[in-house]
């Protein structure tokens, strides 16, 4: 953690999962995303534009006693691709990794084809996404085959 | 090999298939072509379900003829007007029951991605015959299988492709196909708001297509041997102002082609034509589009015993 203790907004958790580095403005949008059953109940921090050497300025989402596994927060990086994951317990950092997108991504994005089966209103279909530049984030929806970037991406589901 | 490759699987793309699948695909074409097969039945008891979401004239025929002259049957709708699709019915308990039905679901929707869709819930073969702007692999293996029938060979060739490249699922499907061959170079002509779609472009670049794009055929109609021209898709345009702007952009007359074509030009055309072709060309040597749309069958016979296994 870059910010200094007396500076610290919020203090440190005991145990649990600190989504660091997001982009300043961002960090609404991430805790949006998480399963909200997985996090229900928990306390959670969001802080909004502290300092940061690397960014300047950056958000930061705390959240107690839940462990964020990998897979649960890869797709964080359609919104923030410079967080970091760290997983504490007893106030120290165990573990540390940086968000990676996965090669495929279902039922999180929404195709913006209108024509695409993704949008028709009455199937069930998921949407399905495959990764095809990592920089700059390019992704190919499975279906109508559109490539997008992640400007003006909505995200439908959770993570 | 080929044989393999296609034996009860879904024909959603053509980028689903290698060139050696292809052309064992077009020598049982060809071979079905030769012995002029009427009445076999190597695929009685078979039904095949036809699910026409969209108008169409040929695809349809030409599959409910090729399960026919195979001796297998055939059901389905070619509107949804008299079907529970009117009363609500998705398209996933539609293709449920068709798959229920029948041995192999030919499907044509307005919908992109509807094939593959489909296709997940089918547990037959799902065929696309056409979803949305998307794809059309059948028609664009008859195309390839057209050539090789002109020209003896696709390797070589310069192509030129006309047209609405923006939103003509043929023009996709054809050139990801050309991608698994190695024709001398592909020309594009298009007004520019009906140039191909990204994802096609990425896709033939990525497959190292050779390939230059052009805003008028005026400028490489000398170099060409296949012309594959195509209509505005005008049921496609999501702005009516849009198709206005671009209606009759682009037509090919037969004095244009007698002044600048080569003379063993071969002009294909997926059909239906509207005004892009003038009808006088219909009567000339560079007319190929009825004989193209006659492989249809022999094409659709093979593809058809190739899924199910079947020798001829």
């Amino acid at each position: 953690m870059s910010v200094e203790p007396h500076r610290l907004i919020v203090p440190k958790i005991h145990s649990g999962t600190v989504i660091d580095h997001i982009p300043a403005g961002k960090g609404l949008r991430v805790l949006s995303i998480l399963k909200a059953e997985k996090i229900r109940g928990q306390r959670i921090a969001l802080i909004m534009n502290v300092e940061s050497r690397k960014l300047g300025k950056k958000d930061i989402v705390k959240i107690e006693n839940v462990r964020l596994e990998e897979d649960e927060t890869n797709l964080i990086s359609l919104i923030a691709p410079t967080a970091t994951i760290n997983i504490i317990e007893n106030y120290e950092v165990i573990t540390k990794r940086k968000v990676q997108l996965p090669s495929r991504i279902k039922g999180l994005i929404k195709c913006p084809n209108p024509t695409c089966i993704t949008n028709a209103p009455n199937e069930p279909v998921k949407t399905s996404f495959i990764l095809i530049s990592r920089d700059p984030i390019k992704l190919q929806c499975e279906y109508c085959k559109i490539i997008i970037g992640t400007e003006g991406m909505v995200l439908v589901g959770k993570l | 090999m080929g044989f393999v490759s296609f034996r009860g699987k879904d024909i959603i793309s053509i980028l689903d298939f290698s060139k050696s699948d292809l052309e064992t695909l077009f020598e049982r074409a060809y071979s079905i072509e030769r012995s002029k097969t009427r009445g076999l039945n190597v695929l009685r008891g078979r039904i095949m379900a036809l699910a026409f979401f969209e108008p169409s004239t040929r695809t349809r025929l030409s599959f409910t003829t090729a399960m026919k002259r195979l001796g297998g049957d055939v059901i389905g709708f070619s509107s949804v007007e008299a079907t529970s699709v009117m009363k609500g019915e998705n398209l996933t308990d539609t293709i449920r029951m068709l798959d229920a039905y029948s041995d192999i679901i030919v499907l044509r929707h307005n919908l992109e991605g509807a094939a593959r869709y489909a296709a997940e819930i089918a547990e037959n073969p799902v065929v696309n015959a056409g979803d949305g702007r998307c794809e059309h692999p059948t028609q664009s293996m008859l195309d390839l299988y057209t050539i090789y029938r002109l020209f003896g060979d696709i390797d070589g060739l310069n192509i030129g492709i006309m047209g609405d490249l923006k939103y003509a699922r043929t023009v996709a499907s054809l050139s990801y196909a050309l991608t698994l061959f190695k024709p001398n170079k592909v020309y594009y002509i298009a007004p520019p708001p009906l140039k191909l779609r990204e994802e096609v472009l990425k896709a033939i670049e990525k497959r190292g297509l050779k390939y230059e794009e052009y805003d008028n055929i005026e400028d490489v109609i000398s170099l060409l041997d296949v012309l594959y021209v195509v209509r505005i898709q005008k049921e496609r345009f999501p702005d009516p102002m849009e198709y206005e702007r671009v209606k009759g952009a682009y037509r090919i007359t037969l004095e244009f082609l007698e002044k600048n074509a080569r003379k063993n030009l071969k002009i294909l055309h997926p059909l239906p034509k509207v005004d892009e072709i003038h009808p006088k060309v219909d009567k000339s040597p560079y007319q190929a589009y009825f004989y193209q749309a006659k492989l249809g069958v022999p094409v659709r016979m093979a593809l058809l015993t190739l899924i199910f296994g079947v020798e001829v």
